[in-house]
């Protein structure tokens, strides 16, 4: 547990946050996917400025990883917001959680808007292992700055990605465009504790391609849908036999 | 008009397509923010589900690429990300190692097998 922190002033409070995001690992977790996010952009034709409002806006890197790449393979609309939906449920527990730390006696709704559109993994990670030291009171400006440099972060970095591959000759920008699977694919397995979170890997990567080679439409949903269901019936299974 | 609507298309999209449909579960955090918990079964399951796309999208990325990647061949693709997967998984499951083996793999394998 971090020593508690006194801050003087809300504006304090909020350059703590700011000051904790530029100093913590997920500064240099935050780097590296954006700038593939940022090559990836530009791999599949969207503007820089596009890319930039879609972090300010989505703030989930999965989920702008699926859009891009679900709208730059041109997959219709509506299974492009189909798949981002289903990748972000995720969130709807993570703020249940975070919500309860914010709220002191005289927080207003209105308050809390900012903290849960920031909700996304790096920062209630932070949140959830800082917030408990500081005073209620300071808690959502602190939240707020810390969420501001994590996006602050995010946004210059995709705007280097991006810039970087249109810059770069192919095999380098390849190696950029490379780091969104192979990043995402080893954080994905470093967050899967539980066997059914590992199942549900395997199976989304088989049945991903799978689906897609055999032409089946929806392919996300379904990989998603499957998978998803598939690990969680043999999650039940072996909870029951033990 | 015409040039006016398809410069503010896309970002049209981003809002319906991707902000909305991802924004509505904070949205439903803020509004329902009693009474759930991590271990609920409804959460163990969405988590699967979430997992499960990301994962389809991953493997997507790498077996059926698009522009840049595409100058690299699918057996260095996937052997690539073999490798950083095995030193992910035998130097202390650290990521930055994982990413670190994985990329110069790819980028020896694309420089020597050069189609």
């Amino acid at each position: 547990m971090p020593a508690p922190r006194n801050f003087d002033s809300s504006a304090a409070a909020f350059f703590g946050g700011v000051k904790s995001a530029l100093t913590s690992v997920f500064f240099l977790v935050l780097m590296g996917t954006y700038i593939g996010i940022g090559a990836l952009a530009h791999d599949f034709g969207f503007p820089a400025w596009w890319l930039a409002m879609s972090t300010v806006l989505v703030w989930a890197a999965p989920a702008q990883v699926i859009l891009i790449s679900a709208l730059g393979a041109s997959a219709s609309l509506f299974e492009a917001a189909l798949a981002v939906t289903l990748s972000a449920i995720r969130l709807f527990p993570m703020v249940v959680a975070l919500l309860p730390l914010l709220r002191g006696k005289g927080t207003r709704l209105r308050d809390l808007l900012l903290p849960t559109h920031f909700t996304s993994v790096s920062m209630w990670v932070e949140s959830l292992r800082l917030l408990p030291s500081l005073p209620r009171e300071r808690r959502i400006a602190f939240c707020n700055g810390l969420s501001v440099g994590y996006m602050g972060t995010a946004v210059t970095f995709g705007f280097v990605g991006f810039y970087l591959a249109a810059g770069l000759p192919p095999l380098l920008a390849g190696t950029l465009l490379f780091l969104t699977p192979m990043s995402f694919l080893i954080s994905t397995a470093r967050g899967a504790r539980m066997m059914i979170d590992r199942l549900a890997l395997v199976l989304g990567l088989l049945l991903g391609p799978l689906l897609t080679y055999l032409n089946i439409g929806l392919d996300l949903m379904w990989t998603g849908l499957v998978g998803g269901t598939l690990a969680y019936i043999v999650h039940r299974l072996r909870e029951a036999a033990t | 008009m015409s040039a006016v609507s398809a410069e503010l298309w896309p970002y049209l999209v981003l809002v319906l397509v991707g902000y909305l449909p991802n924004e509505i579960w904070r949205a439903l955090g803020l509004v329902l923010a009693r009474g759930l918990n991590e271990d609920s079964q409804i959460v163990i399951w969405s988590r699967a589900v979430a997992t499960a796309i990301l994962a389809g999208v991953i493997a997507k990325l790498i077996l059926f690429s698009a522009g840049a990647l595409l100058t690299i061949p699918l057996p260095v693709r996937v052997g690539a990300a073999a490798l950083g997967f095995l030193a992910f998984l035998s130097v202390k499951r650290s990521v930055f190692a994982g990413v670190i083996v994985g990329e110069a793999a790819l980028l020896l394998g694309g420089y020597l097998f050069a189609p």
